[in-house]
Parts: C-alpha cells; sequence; structure tokens
C-alpha cells in the first residue's frame, strides 16, 4: 500500500502495522513516538496497530532542542 | 591559581560515569562548598510537585558534540535536561539519551517549532508518549523571526495541556498579565524570556520580569536570552526561581566552563536575593565611621 512516512511518500506491506513501521525506520531508538494522521498511537498499540492506505504517519525520536 | 574545572574533567572524561547528583558540592572550590550545603538544606527548589537542589535548567540545543554535552550537563549540575522530538532521519543518534540517562537528570521535552496550539498539544502528546513524563515545556511560537511566544495559542495550548493532566512549563514573554493568565491556567511554572531564544542579549526588560515575579505564586524560571554568566545571576537576583538556557552555553567557545559558570551564577544570584541587596543610594554613605577622626 502507498501512504506518507515522514512527509515522503512510501510503499509497504498490505498488512504492516505500526509496529513494523517503528521496526524498520526507528531501530536502535528506544524513546520512539507515533502519529497517525495526527493522532499519537501509543506504544502499546503498535503491534495491533494496522495502517491503512492514504495514511500519513510521522516516526519521531529524541533530539537536542531548547 | 586553580582550575575549577579539573575535578569535573577528570570525573566527566576519566572515571567511571555514574549519577552525577549525590553530592554536588563534590569537585567545586572548596570556599564554594558551605554555601551550597547550607542553600540546599534550607532553600529547596520545588517545581510541579518535585523538589531539586539545583536551579539551572539546561537545553540540549545547539551542543556540538556528545563528549561537550555530557561534560557540559556535569559541570552545570543541571537535574533537569529539555530535549526535542523530530523525524528520525533528523534526530539525534540514540547516544544522546544514552549521555543523559547516565547523568541521571529528568528529561523535559518541548514542544519546539510549534506554532499554534494544535501543534502544541499533539507535540506534547507525542513527548509524553516517547519520553514517558507528562512534563513539558510548552513553546507556541508567533514566526520564525523573532520566536516570540504567541500569546493567544499559548495560553489555549496551556488550557488543553492542564485539562489533559500535563505539568506544563510555559514559554512566555515578559508581560506580568500573561503570566497570571498562564498560572491562573494551571500552569506549574512560568518561564518569561530575557530577549529572544538564542539572542544572548541578557534581560531586556528586568522591571517586567520583577514585576512577573510578584504577579504569580508559582515558580518563575527566566527562559531564553541568557548570554553570559552576569545576565543568569541577574535573573536569579530580580526573584526568579531558576534560570533555563541552552545557547549560552552549548555555543560558547568552551561549553563546559560556561556551564560551571552559569551554575555559580545561579548560586551566587539566588543567595544574593537570599541575603538582601543594600538599597541603591544617590551619594555615598561612609563604611568607616567619622567619629574619633583625628585632627592631622
Amino acid at each position: 500500500m502507498e501512504l506518507t512516512v515522514n512527509g515522503a511518500p512510501a510503499e509497504l506491506a498490505d498488512d504492516a502495522t505500526v509496529a513494523d513501521l517503528v521496526a524498520a525506520r526507528a531501530a536502535g531508538h528506544d524513546r520512539v513516538a507515533v502519529a497517525r494522521n495526527g493522532d499519537v498511537v501509543p506504544r502499546s498499540s503498535w503491534t495491533a496497530t494496522r495502517l491503512a492506505p492514504g495514511d500519513a504517519v510521522e516516526v519521531l525520536a529524541p533530539t537536542a532542542g531548547g | 591559581m586553580k582550575d575549577p574545572l579539573a575535578p569535573h574533567r577528570s570525573q566527566a572524561r576519566g572515571g567511571p560515569l555514574h549519577g552525577g547528583q549525590e553530592d554536588r558540592t563534590e569537585g567545586l572550590p572548596q570556599d564554594l562548598a558551605p554555601a551550597l550545603a547550607a542553600e540546599e538544606a534550607g532553600d529547596p527548589f520545588v517545581l510541579g510537585g518535585e523538589t531539586f537542589t539545583s536551579r539551572l535548567l539546561l537545553g540540549t540545543g545547539g551542543v556540538p558534540s556528545l563528549e561537550a554535552l555530557e561534560a557540559a550537563v556535569r559541570a552545570s549540575g543541571t537535574q533537569l535536561v529539555t530535549v526535542a522530538l523530530r523525524r528520525v532521519e533528523a534526530s539525534a543518534t540514540s547516544s544522546m539519551m544514552q549521555v543523559l540517562d547516565r547523568a541521571g537528570v529528568r528529561l523535559l521535552p518541548n514542544t519546539a517549532g510549534c506554532m499554534t496550539a494544535r501543534e502544541a498539544v499533539r507535540t506534547a502528546r507525542l513527548g509524553r508518549e516517547a519520553f514517558g513524563t507528562d512534563w513539558v515545556k510548552l513553546e507556541v511560537i508567533g514566526d520564525d523571526r523573532t520566536l516570540l511566544p504567541d500569546a493567544v495559542e499559548l495560553l489555549d495550548a496551556a488550557e488543553q495541556l492542564v485539562a489533559e493532566g500535563f505539568t506544563v512549563l510555559a514559554y512566555t514573554t515578559d508581560d506580568p498579565v500573561l503570566g497570571r493568565r498562564l498560572a491562573d491556567a494551571g500552569c506549574a511554572a512560568v518561564m518569561p524570556l530575557g530577549s529572544p531564544i538564542g539572542s544572548g542579549l541578557g534581560i531586556r526588560n528586568p522591571h517586567n520580569v520583577a514585576l512577573l515575579r510578584e504577579a504569580v505564586e508559582v515558580p518563575v524560571v527566566l527562559d531564553a536570552g541568557i548570554g553570559t554568566a552576569s545576565d543568569a545571576a541577574l535573573a536569579m537576583e530580580l526573584g526568579c526561581d531558576a534560570v533555563l538556557l541552552a545557547s549560552a552555553v552549548t555555543r560558547a567557545r568552551d561549553p563546559e566552563r560556561m556551564a560551571l559558570a552559569m551554575r555559580q551564577a545561579v548560586e551566587g544570584g539566588r543567595l544574593a536575593k537570599l541575603a538582601g541587596r543594600i538599597p541603591r543610594r544617590w551619594h555615598a554613605e561612609a563604611s568607616t565611621s567619622f567619629e574619633g577622626l583625628p585632627a592631622l
């Protein structure tokens, strides 16, 4: 399926979950947050949350900031 | 002259790394330790229901390297450090978090870059999820050039986040009326700017900061604009409860040394505030008595 991840077009398996996306994009980070169409997807729901075509997903990790 | 940084250097780079908060007088110049100990015993800093001994909050933005960050955090004695969330491709390596975890500091996610209440509320929720804390440094800016807070969006976001159970530390202008509105909305701290973020212009309106301090009961944290140690000392002398700064340390030529300077400035300013300064006078007042002055 086609969707948008961090502002760019992405192609994912039709049954991809948020957990799959995090594993692909944010390996090595242990403090990650995910927004799907603007709403937070809690970590506890990552495995159960299937992505859908056309979703806009943000996968975020810590950075330096004031 | 003894290098006051020497003990911090050996701690930061040589010996075993451990949570740095057990004894913050360790490694400080000998004559500073008793004053610090006295200050800590009777003058805790309570923020959002938590008690801190350090009144210096450190931002990580602009830090040149992980080594510099670790050294600066340690030298500053800070217990509360701000961090941000960005798209994972643009984020820091996980080593930055390891440095902060090793230092044993509490993390304070911010909403930097948000320009509307909607963005800020969503960013705060993401920060809560990522960092496992409901504390947030709420920042809603009005434009890219000045980075000044947007008062209307800020208050809206503060009200929403307080309602959602966040502990909101609100970055705001030095307007005492807006500060009171934020405190009334339930913010845990009001954090007025001294001058625009990263400008290093210091405290442009000390009178407003002092008025703001009078206007609210929650802690007031001077946030943004600090350029050098005397700015941080002035903030504390004006009655601020703490100082939050980033660029002044991270972009200094020697971040570690500046972090120690800021620590001592905040402590000195706080002690001076508690000690009570003498009134300003137009004319001199002799400190040596004229009584018994010989006729020569």
